[in-house]
């Protein structure tokens, strides 16, 4: 019975957090900020979790010099569903999708020096002028 | 044995959990790995620059109100612009007076990045960051941007900025960013997505002057073809060559 607590426990976290797997190892894992409820990745997490700066990398090309939008793998759609809650962002504070991850990482992030880190909802009405 | 035996329904329960967490999470499932969601955000993505269209203006300096600015205002708001006028500060577009000394006549109009056919702030930038697009808009690539400022000392309108301080609350649609250079993209976010006109044209038709046509040169039946098939306009320094996008009239 209390094999069964513990499986359904790990589901739970696994379902929650974000991270499948064995999540008592001995290694620590950042705890990552689920998505908005009610939104579906583009992709799977995990595939996500490896892949994304190539996804966004080939896609700011096609953008940027090609001047095709709207395509699947958008920074802005990241923003959209990943921004915290409570500070409107994916990077403001350490706990922020993007951050608590690339802090784990020791990975420098440069994309939110020019790019706001808030939704659109959020960024279009916030804009100083 | 026991453990064998507890082990199978227990991950069965596991399965079944995780199955109506994630439709509870996930939308809902048409089937495994399909949802109505991800169906919604599998939208096509819109074609891209096209070489048959030239985009292009026709600025028409008898229509341009003095000391309006619009059109500036507009372009600030549109790409998240601070609107300070300082030597460090970006102006994507700026009111330009001029007065014809020997007559006292004086006009004004609007001077901005002139998309040019040939542009010299492509051909000197040392890393590719400034390039042409086939519709003919000129832009920077910030990703490959390195702020070296060679197509600033290039360009003949001192048409582009730097970036000299960090920049917060950018507009979703134009990341902005210290260290980089930025110019006019003739709106080229709402350009993409379908639009026609740009912020300060928009702006321009709104306060009543109609000063600024925009479109494409390429098609003979647009309104700037017309426009400028039938009056007389030029090109801000025509002597070099460089085919602006950009036409003034009356000047």
């Amino acid at each position: 019975m209390f094999a069964r607590a513990l499986v359904l426990g790990l589901g739970l976290f696994a379902a929650t957090a974000g991270f499948a797997g064995d999540a008592a190892g001995r290694t620590p894992h950042p705890v990552i900020e689920p998505a908005t409820q009610g939104t579906q990745c583009v992709a799977d997490p995990a595939y996500m979790r490896r892949h994304h700066m190539d996804l966004l990398k080939h896609q700011r090309d096609d953008t940027v010099r090609g001047g095709i939008r709207g395509a699947k793998y958008s920074l802005k759609d990241c923003i959209d569903c990943h921004a915290s809650q409570k500070s409107n962002s994916v990077v403001k504070d350490e706990t922020n999708f993007c951050v608590s991850c690339h802090a784990y990482a020791a990975v420098k992030i440069d994309c939110f020096e020019c790019h706001t880190s808030k939704p659109r909802t959020v960024a279009q009405k916030g804009a100083t002028q | 044995m026991s453990t064998e035996q507890e082990k199978q329904p227990s991950s069965a329960a596991r399965r079944g959990f995780l199955g109506v967490a994630a439709a509870g999470l996930g939308g809902v499932m048409l089937a495994p790995g399909i949802s109505l969601i991800e169906v919604a955000q599998a939208a096509t993505p819109t074609a891209g620059a096209s070489s048959k269209v030239r985009w292009g203006m026709l600025i028409d300096t008898t229509k341009c109100a003095d000391g309006c600015t619009d059109c500036v205002t507009a372009c600030n708001t549109e790409n998240g612009l601070s609107g300070g006028t300082k030597a460090t500060d970006s102006q994507w577009i700026r009111k330009v007076q001029i007065k014809e000394i020997k007559t006292g006549r004086t006009a004004s109009a609007p001077v901005m990045c002139q998309h040019c056919a040939s542009p010299p702030c492509v051909d000197v930038c040392p890393t590719g960051a400034s390039f042409k697009r086939p519709d003919g808009i000129v832009l920077v690539d910030r990703h490959i941007c390195i702020g070296c400022r060679y197509c600033m000392m290039a360009c003949p309108y001192k048409a582009r900025s730097f970036v000299h301080e960090e920049i917060t609350d950018q507009q979703p649609d134009v990341p902005r960013g210290k260290g980089c250079v930025e110019s006019c993209t003739l709106c080229v976010h709402r350009l993409d997505k379908g639009e026609s006109t740009t912020a300060c044209a928009e702006a321009c038709t709104k306060a009543g002057h109609g000063a600024i046509v925009f479109g494409d040169l390429n098609n003979p039946e647009s309104e700037i073809s017309r426009r400028v098939r039938e009056l007389s306009s030029t090109q801000l320094r025509a002597d070099l060559r460089l085919d602006p996008g950009v036409r003034y009239q009356g000047l």
